[in-house]
């Protein structure tokens, strides 16, 4: 594997201690990239180089984060005021890796914000946080002072004439404030519904003016790649994606937990490797690879490269790279069931089939459970998938549950016919 | 324009503290307006009083000059805004997919049995509020709790044994 | 235009528009719930699903929401492909599991916007078999019922009452599929405009109150084409009635006019109607009910007198003013307006003339970029301006929009683009408006401090040096230099300002538009508001001179024994001490009337009329555009249409006294454009005014008598009292009530519209009546000096009960308040009274209520004379201009308040906070 022992995102890390301060990170090298602020790299070029290193977005979807930064308006006409946010909302079934970066290296992150704000000329940026992270929330104010107090932040920074300051902003729990635009509503003091798209944020976002929404790994990655450079970069990775991810795995695995490992590397080195394999007397099933708005996977598809791509082609999406891994002794359609509730008490309530369809596949689910579900629920559920799916709803909550409930439909057909058979869950003693 | 909110069931606003206004108006410096402060000042009025009360929204939307009923529309919208009054800790028990497939099912049958307490119910001493909340990001080490503001990890039964006798609390009493 | 492929048609679309919009104005049948005509698009229902295709290669097609989805040249459609079909099943589908299956108890059945657009989307049996969501309804006031499990949570409630009109007592709560939309708490729904709910809600949640009370089904209520005679903007309305009484009013679009909405005034307040204080019969002098013959025989004595005076009225139609005139001869016949009220016409009326300026119709205010409020609170005086001035002022966010080239139908971009940036609106007022709260400049100040104000702005717009002296007490010259820039840089400059502000202030507002007018090519938009249905026409009918002053000066001077008054209350015109001189010296009191007033109370001979639903007739609102109202049904009792009492009625009909009226005098000489035109029946057919869908008329009177009665005949108009007939297609004016196939619910109304939000295919109805042929000049203001002993006194008027029917409206009378006087804190400790004590009007025995408002300005009071219905009410006019408070221990018997005294007023906040 290409560039495996590259651990730009991880590297200051350590369990056995807390997270580095102000002047343990410098001393690891910290703020190298975002000092190149004051060295004379103006924004474009800045812009520029994020561009050209192909960095995605880490926050689900895989966008170009170059590309996305791109669309908003520079030059002399355009809006003064921008805003950058950073979303760190991480509310995702199965997904705890943003946690691990907030609370294992926060000046990582804000090294990565100055370097994102400067590139867009935001002078403002807020950190979405989910309220429930209180131990993110203290690491993260604690380095935000810190950078404060050593001019990082605030006016005139690095003794450039770029200003730029962080707002912590601290949500009150509620899956839909990830999605990018409910998340502006939810800054914005409003209920959470999403935003139609056309316009997008990077036109008119917070309050109407340009805004960048990006995940906290994907922030994290930006001060590696400044101050190492692109090529630095493209060297770790394979498959047409660069950089490190952050994997994940959780379930009955024998060592759960998340790593930092190059894209490109194969779901069973991550599995058997890093994860140790499935416990005694277990073995898997099935697994979500992203977290709970992804395609079920099985043990066929071990020997698949975890790349965008890769995963893709598989029917599925590589999204957060949290793995959710179903073991032999776990009943698939009580997990489903599971992922169903989440998604419909999670629902905004904004659009029908979202806020009307889930609460029915959730009862039907609910039916299943207790032993009463029938053929023509079954039925319902398979025409849910289609109702609810992409382009149909008005954001991507509602297909991200049609993900695992489409593809487990399938793939568990027969325990799903069991529990109709027997009129109960075969998976109850 | 700071208006008099005027409600039909005749309830008035509180009082907002001095504590709690220092907090606000150190959010309202941090935002371009009012409005978006709404949901900032209903989570340290909760911060200080444990939930928001209806006395609580009134003084709120004096103080922001945010119509009531809107502000009611946010306050009802998110999760973790109490507009019924709970318990001194409140046990965000996570019920999403990693903690279920590690069984948090049994866990909760464990809460249900030492604190007498099932999903949106406070022991009878005020001690605990048990809410189920989506994945709290700690799936490896599943399952797992929020009691108050301490993420409690790895939960078996003996984790919810110890929650009972550390707290003040006992079993809903006369049971 | 775009060249759009849909389903194999090629249509040509306007690409400013969204696909639904554009498949509407097609007659396209798409069904949706979410998007409104007048609301833009927020993509929330997901019904309007459509195909798109990517180029003739592409068979798979995407769906795509028509509602969100701007039309492009070239693009292929299909309506019809099958799994787009499936999916708008789907979506009913969803939003069918948790409705409720009461269609047959529920008020929207059969004119429901969900029955029909399910009927429409295919979906005709009930897979889901789980648990309902249910709700808790509120009590929301005498208007509106609260039946949230029929809710389908397409937020057209909210986005309405919040967004577009305004309110901040309703909201979408909670989240997924407990969404919910209510108030904080119980209580009654504040918005004047409230009542729209009903029409706008797409099922039956917010229903009409006073509707269910009564119920019928709208297919059995008999309906024609109205017109609100609430105020002086002649919204088009569609009354109801059934048995005899009027049911219920909804709103009757007109593209110009009132479009979607009216007020609450004008649907609640039309139950006047059936009010318990209407005179059903003729009476004596004591009192005693007569025959009709017998009161005909009277009237005819003193008939034969010569000098009979009349007296009309501002509320009556033109027709029963054209009655009274032509009976007692033009020179006979005065004004039934306060004299400050017909001078105040007589400006309006020049004002109309005058070609500097073109009076805005509705639509048109919408379109102003910055706007002058002069002394008037619009929202209680002609609340649908209110409602359009509440729209022109995102004009600017328009703007923005398309700058940002961001389609302005994006409701929710648009207004996230332009946050709380307004187009201008300057208002000049003493104390609070409902209008405040969009507001850019706010000029708050005492009567005459406001009125100095005003003409300071006319110099600085004219470019004139600002004598100073004042500066220290009204706005800045910086403030004044803004306003005037803003109006002067508008490319749509709009002044409103209205009698309810004085006579000088509709001078100052004249002058302004003559200084703005004289620096730009085009007229100026000037709309002045009459505060009565018929102000306009009621005075172009009274020549010159003949004021109500001037009528009791004859009678005073003892020429005059008998005078007949038409539909008016005099204790509302002119003090108190004047009308009973005048009455005392007449011999021969002869009122008109329908409902009770002081001034029945005071006749000696009283003929009971109809009331607007049960004659026809024309009104002439703000603008000169006089406009037909039919009747809707036979009021059943021996009274009937006041010209009827006036004019030989075998000789004439509706038609006849409108050709007449527009044959004599030369303003009117267009009015005869207001009828039916010729060959617009279908073979010279009656257009029914019950529906093809009329069910049980043959039973209705079955519990007394099985015999079918005979269908009432309707001599007079184009319209039968019956099912019989034929829609008439060309003739806008005759269209009651929309339906198409499919369409049972308002929304039928794009098949009636040439595009959606245009005008009505079947023609435009009513015509102005004046023409722009003198050229204005600017008046003489004269400011009052400051010597005025005391408080100023100025006027409170109230949506609800400020003119003389609404109030006797029952569920009006609910939303009413008692009489008050409301001063600033600082005049309450200056005379050392509390809020909730009585003060009396030094030298009268006027006694009233304290209110204390902090937007009051300093040493002003206002004053509501209080509710009429109620009885306990005072004539404004017996308190002068300016006036002395004292505290009295405890309030005369009199006054005693009304069971809600002053408790609406907190709700109908007018005034700003409490004190
Ligand atoms: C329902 C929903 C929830 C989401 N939650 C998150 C989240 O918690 N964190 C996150 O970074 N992105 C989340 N996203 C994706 C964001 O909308 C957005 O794409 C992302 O923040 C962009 O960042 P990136 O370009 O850096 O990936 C969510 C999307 C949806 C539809
Ligand atoms: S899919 Fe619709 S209802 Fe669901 S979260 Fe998105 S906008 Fe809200
Ligand atoms: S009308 Fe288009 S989504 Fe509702």
């Amino acid at each position: 594997m290409i560039g495996s022992n590259e651990r730009p995102l991880t590297k200051n890390i350590d369990p056995s201690r807390g997270a580095l301060d102000m002047d343990g990170y410098e001393r690891a090298g910290g703020y190298l990239g975002a000092k190149k602020i004051s060295s004379g790299m103006d924004s474009s070029s800045m812009l520029g180089m994020v561009k050209d290193s192909g960095l995605k977005g880490r926050g689900g979807a895989g966008f170009p984060t170059g590309l996305k930064w791109s669309f908003v308006p520079q030059g002399p006409d355009s809006e003064v005021q921008k805003y950058l946010v950073v979303n760190a909302d991480e509310m995702e079934p199965g997904t705890f890796k943003d946690r691990m970066l907030m609370e294992g290296d926060p000046h990582l992150l804000i090294e990565g914000m100055i370097i994102a704000a400067f590139a867009i000329q935001a002078s403002k940026a807020f950190i979405f946080l989910r309220g429930e992270y209180f131990e993110s929330e203290r690491c993260l104010v604690k380095a935000i002072s810190e950078a404060r107090d050593k001019g990082y932040l605030g006016d005139n920074i690095f003794g450039s004439d770029f200003s730029f300051d962080i707002v912590m902003h601290t949500s009150a729990g509620r899956y839909i404030c990830g999605e990018e635009t409910a998340l502006l509503n939810a800054l914005e003091g409003k209920r959470a519904n999403p935003r139609a798209k056309p316009p997008f944020p990077q036109v008119s976002g917070l309050w109407g003016k340009p805004t960048i929404v990006n995940n906290v790994e994907t922030i994290c990655n930006l001060p590696g790649i400044m101050a190492n450079g692109i090529e630095w970069y493209q060297s770790i990775g394979s498959g047409g994606d660069f950089g490190t991810k952050i994997f994940g795995l959780s379930g009955r695995v024998k060592n759960p937990g998340c790593w930092e490992l190059p894209l490109g590397v194969t779901i069973r080195e991550v599995i058997e490797e890093y994860g140790g394999g499935m416990q005694e007397g277990y073995s898997l099933k099935a697994f979500l690879p992203g977290g709970g708005s992804t395609d079920f996977l099985t043990p066929e598809h071990l020997d698949t490269e975890l790349t965008y791509d890769a995963i893709g082609k598989l029917g599925s999406r590589l999204a957060t790279g949290t793995m959710i891994l179903l073991d032999d002794k776990t009943c698939p359609v009580g997990m489903i069931g599971n992922l169903m509730k989440f998604f419909s008490h999670e629902s905004c309530g904004f659009c029908t089939p979202c806020r009307d369809g889930l609460p029915w596949v959730d009862s039907i689910f609910e039916d299943f459970e207790r032993g009463g579900g029938t053929h023509k629920d079954l039925a319902i559920l398979h025409d849910h998938v289609e109702y609810m799916g992409p382009g149909k709803t008005f954001c991507a909550l509602a297909p991200g549950a049609t993900a695992p409930l489409g593809s487990g439909l399938k793939l568990f057909k027969d325990e799903f016919e069991a529990h109709i058979k027997n009129r109960a869950c075969p998976y109850k003693h | 324009m700071n208006r008099e909110v005027i409600v039909s069931s005749g309830k008035i606003a509180r009082e907002l503290s001095e504590a709690e206004v220092k907090e606000i108006e150190h959010e309202l410096t941090l935002y371009p307006d009012k409005k978006a402060v709404g949901l900032e000042a209903l989570k340290i009025v909760q911060r200080h009083n444990g939930w928001v009360s209806d006395e609580s929204m009134l003084a709120i939307s004096k103080y922001l000059d945010i119509a009531l009923s809107e502000l009611e529309g946010v306050a009802t919208f998110f999760n973790l805004i109490y507009r019924r009054p709970v318990g001194k800790n409140v046990i965000l028990f996570c019920d999403s997919v990693s903690c279920w497939i590690m069984g948090c099912e049994k866990i909760r049958k464990e809460i249900n049995d030492h604190l007498g307490i099932d999903y949106g119910e406070t022991t009878e001493d005020g001690e605990y509020t048990l809410i189920p909340v989506p994945c709290l990001g700690d799936c490896d080490k599943a399952p797992v709790m929020l009691v108050g503001e301490k993420m409690h990890r790895n939960l078996t039964a003996d984790s919810i044994k110890s929650l009972s006798s550390s707290g003040k609390a006992q079993n809903k009493s006369g049971e | 235009m775009a060249k759009v492929t849909i389903d194999g048609v090629i249509y040509e679309l306007n690409p400013e528009n969204n696909l639904l919009q554009e498949c509407l104005s097609q007659g396209l049948d798409v069904p949706y719930f979410c998007w409104h005509p007048c609301m833009g698009s927020v993509g929330a229902c997901r019904q309007c699903a459509v195909k798109q295709y990517r180029d003739e290669n592409d068979t798979k097609g995407t769906i795509v929401m028509a509602c969100m989805t701007p039309v492009s040249d070239g693009a292929i459609l299909s309506v019809d492909d099958e799994q787009t079909k499936a999916f708008r099943a789907g979506v009913i589908e969803s939003l069918m599991t948790s409705h409720p299956h009461d269609c047959p108890v529920c008020e929207e059945g059969g004119e429901c916007h969900l029955q029909d657009m399910t009927q429409m989307s295919g979906h005709n049996y009930r897979r889901h078999d789980k648990k309902k969501v249910t709700h808790h309804n509120q009590y929301l006031g005498p208007f509106i019922s609260h039946e949230m499990n029929r809710c389908i949570t397409c937020y057209r409630c909210v986005r309405y009452y919040d967004d577009y009109a305004g309110g901040t007592d309703l909201s979408a709560q909670a989240s997924h599929h407990h969404t919910y939309f209510g108030r904080f708490e119980e209580g009654t729904l504040e918005n004047e405009f409230s009542g729209n709910l009903v029409e706008v809600c797409p099922t039956g949640v917010f229903t009409d109150k006073t509707f269910s009370e009564n119920y019928t089904r709208k297919w059995d209520l008999q309906v024609a084409p109205s017109v609100c005679v609430g105020c002086s903007v002649g919204c088009n309305i569609t009354p109801g009635e059934r048995y005899g009484t009027l049911r219920r009013v909804v709103n009757r679009y007109n593209d110009e006019i009132n479009g979607y909405f009216i007020c609450d005034r004008g649907r609640f307040g039309a139950h006047y109607v059936n009010s318990e204080s209407r005179i059903r019969g003729a009476k004596d002098a004591s009192g005693l009910s007569i025959a009709v013959g017998d009161a005909e025989a009277k009237l005819g004595v003193v008939m034969q007198e010569e000098n009979v005076i009349g007296i009309g009225s501002p509320r009556a139609s033109n027709e029963a003013n054209f009655a009274l005139r032509s009976r007692v001869g033009a020179e006979n016949f005065y004004s039934g307006h306060s004299d400050d009220e017909h001078a105040a016409l007589e400006i309006i009326i020049s004002a109309l003339r005058d070609e500097a300026f073109h009076c805005p119709s509705i639509r048109e205010i919408e379109n102003a970029d910055a706007v002058l409020l002069l002394g008037i609170d619009v929202t209680n005086v002609a609340s649908r301006v209110a409602l359009a001035l509440r729209q022109s002022v995102r004009n600017l966010s328009k703007n923005l929009a398309q700058e940002s080239r961001i389609p302005v139908w994006q409701d929710s971009a648009v207004r996230e683009l332009a946050q709380d940036q307004l187009s201008p609106l300057a208002i000049f007022s003493v104390g609070a408006t409902r209008l405040d709260d969009v507001a850019t400049f706010k000029v708050n100040l005492a009567p005459d401090e406001l009125l100095k104000a005003a003409v300071q702005l006319d110099s600085v717009i004219s470019g004139e040096s600002v004598d100073g002296s004042h500066a220290d007490i009204g706005p800045t010259p910086k403030c004044l230099n803004q306003i005037s820039e803003a109006l002067l840089g508008a490319s749509n400059p709009l002044i409103v300002c209205g009698t309810s502000a004085g006579v000088e202030m509709l001078r100052v507002a004249t002058n302004i538009g003559h200084s703005i007018r004289a620096q730009r090519d085009v007229a100026v938009d000037l709309a002045l508001l009459p505060t009565e249905g018929n102000s306009v026409g009621h005075a172009l009918m009274v020549r010159e001179g003949n004021t109500l002053g001037e009528a009791f000066e004859r009678i005073a001077k003892n020429s005059i024994k008998s005078a007949l008054i038409l539909e008016n209350d005099l204790y509302n015109r002119a003090p108190s001490a004047k009308v009973i001189a005048a009455f005392e010296s007449l011999e021969n009191r002869i009122v008109i009337d329908h409902i009770e007033t002081k001034t029945t109370q005071a006749s000696t001979l009283l003929l009971p009329s109809t009331a607007f639903s049960e004659h026809e007739a024309t009104f002439v609102n703000y603008e000169g555009r006089a406009q037909l109202s039919f009747q809707v049904n036979d009021c059943g009792t021996s009274a009937k249409a006041a010209w009827r009492w006036l004019l030989d009625e075998e000789s004439h009909s509706p038609d006849s006294v409108i050709s007449k009226c527009s044959e004599d005098i030369s303003d009117f000489s267009k009015l005869t454009e207001c009828l039916p035109k010729a060959g617009s029946l279908v073979a010279g057919m009656k257009v029914p005014r019950q529906s093809h869908r009329y069910s049980g008329r043959t039973a209705m009177s079955a519990k007394a008598n099985v015999h079918e009665g005979k269908q009432a005949v309707d001599k007079d108009s184009v319209m039968s009292f019956s099912m019989e007939g034929v829609y008439p297609q060309k003739d806008a004016s005759i269209l009651a009530s929309p339906w198409a196939p499919s369409w049972t619910s308002n929304q039928s109304i794009s098949k009636f519209q040439s595009e959606v939000n245009g005008a009505l295919k079947q023609g435009q109805s009513g015509v102005h009546l004046l023409s722009r042929c003198n050229k204005g000049f600017k008046y003489k203001v004269e400011v009052p000096e400051k010597t005025i002993q005391g408080l100023q006194i100025f006027p409170a008027q109230h949506i609800f009960g400020s003119e003389e029917l609404s109030g006797h409206a029952p569920p009006i009378q609910e939303r009413m308040t008692d009489a008050y006087a409301a001063i600033s804190p600082k005049t309450a400790s200056e005379i050392g009274v509390d809020a909730g004590d009585f003060v009396r009007f030094r030298g009268s025995e006027i006694c009233v209520e304290v209110s204390i408002r902090v937007l009051v300005p300093d040493a002003v009071v206002l004053v509501y004379p209080g509710n009429r219905a109620a009885g306990v009410h005072f004539n404004f006019r017996d308190i002068g201009r300016s006036q002395i408070l004292e505290r009295v221990e405890t309030a005369p018997e009199k006054i005693a308040s009304t069971r809600l005294g002053l408790s609406q007023l907190l709700v109908n906040d007018l005034f700003g906070e409490r004190g």
